[in-house]
């Protein structure tokens, strides 16, 4: 059972609800794409992810982030259970999508420097912490379910 | 993942830009670090202050990015720049190599806080693999 205190709840909660789920999803997507190519093999049916341009201009790139934006959303709104919340996503991330954990990783990363962009000053560290610290936990319960 | 010669020119490109503000980027990947990542105050039990900002963080943030700034400068032979840090680092200081990989994540956090338009993905892999093969050359004498 994770605990969360005040700060950190109130933190994840804010920056979520200010959120463009589309416009950080493929800004984040994109980015991973593009700074880690080899999680690219994920997406052989995208098409065109030649180049940095074609990656960020290609639409399925875009609407994915989304749909991964809006899956993170089912956390912030179970907080004190994100474990079960996302037993489904785990299976299916495991059994059908066949995803190699780590890439969660690099794609959170992708997600805070985004954030971090966005936020400017006001990602401080306290708030950074937060952050991070929600993805981990998020990246764990995903995990959960692969054997 | 070596660095190509783009690698290169973009991450040079991008220290021409950052310059100015190369030392506020230490002390605040090296604040942020210490706060993120609190294990990695166990290397500066010495310190009285190890909150963002204190003097000595800062310090150590621009010498940091002193560092990390002329291994830019000698971007083409970054095994020979580092080969002195790198002895350094493995015999007195003895930083667990997977701690370069978490400043580096900072420094990169940073630097896309501060210059939100210039950081583009482009120029983020640039800068990762750059940070990369730096914290691959300081950990080059360890063993």
């Amino acid at each position: 059972m994770v605990e969360w205190t005040e700060f950190e709840r109130a933190t994840i909660q804010d920056i979520f609800s200010k959120m463009d789920y589309e416009s950080v999803g493929h800004n984040a997507l994109t980015r991973c794409l593009v700074v880690y190519p080899w999680t690219q093999r994920y997406f052989a049916k995208f098409g065109n992810l030649y180049n940095a341009a074609a990656i960020a201009g290609n639409p399925l790139v875009a609407a994915h982030g989304a749909v991964v934006l809006r899956g993170l959303d089912k956390a912030v709104k179970n907080m004190d259970n994100i474990k079960a919340a996302y037993a489904e996503l785990s299976v299916l991330h495991s059994e059908k999508l066949h995803v190699d954990p780590d890439n969660f990783r690099l794609l959170a990363d992708c997600l805070t420097i985004v954030v971090a962009a966005r936020l400017g000053s006001g990602f401080t560290p306290d708030v950074q912490a937060a952050f991070q610290k929600f993805l981990a936990v998020v990246i764990s319960a995903l995990t959960k379910q692969y054997h | 993942m070596s660095l190509t010669t783009k690698d290169m020119s973009v991450v040079k490109a991008l220290w021409g830009k950052i310059s100015s503000k190369v030392d506020e980027i230490g002390a605040e990947a090296l604040g942020r670090m210490l706060v993120v990542y609190p294990q990695t105050k166990t290397y500066f039990s010495h310190w009285a202050d190890l909150s963002p900002g204190s003097a000595q963080v800062k310090k150590h943030g621009k010498t940091i990015m002193g560092a990390v700034s002329d291994a830019v400068s000698k971007i083409d032979d970054l095994p020979s720049a580092l080969s002195q840090l790198s002895e350094l680092h493995a015999s007195k200081l003895r930083v667990d190599p997977a701690n370069f990989k978490i400043l580096a994540h900072n420094i990169i956090v940073v630097t896309a806080m501060l210059f939100p338009a210039d950081f583009t993905p482009e120029v983020h892999v640039s800068l990762d693999k750059f940070l990369q093969n730096l914290a691959w050359c300081l950990a080059e004498r360890y063993r």
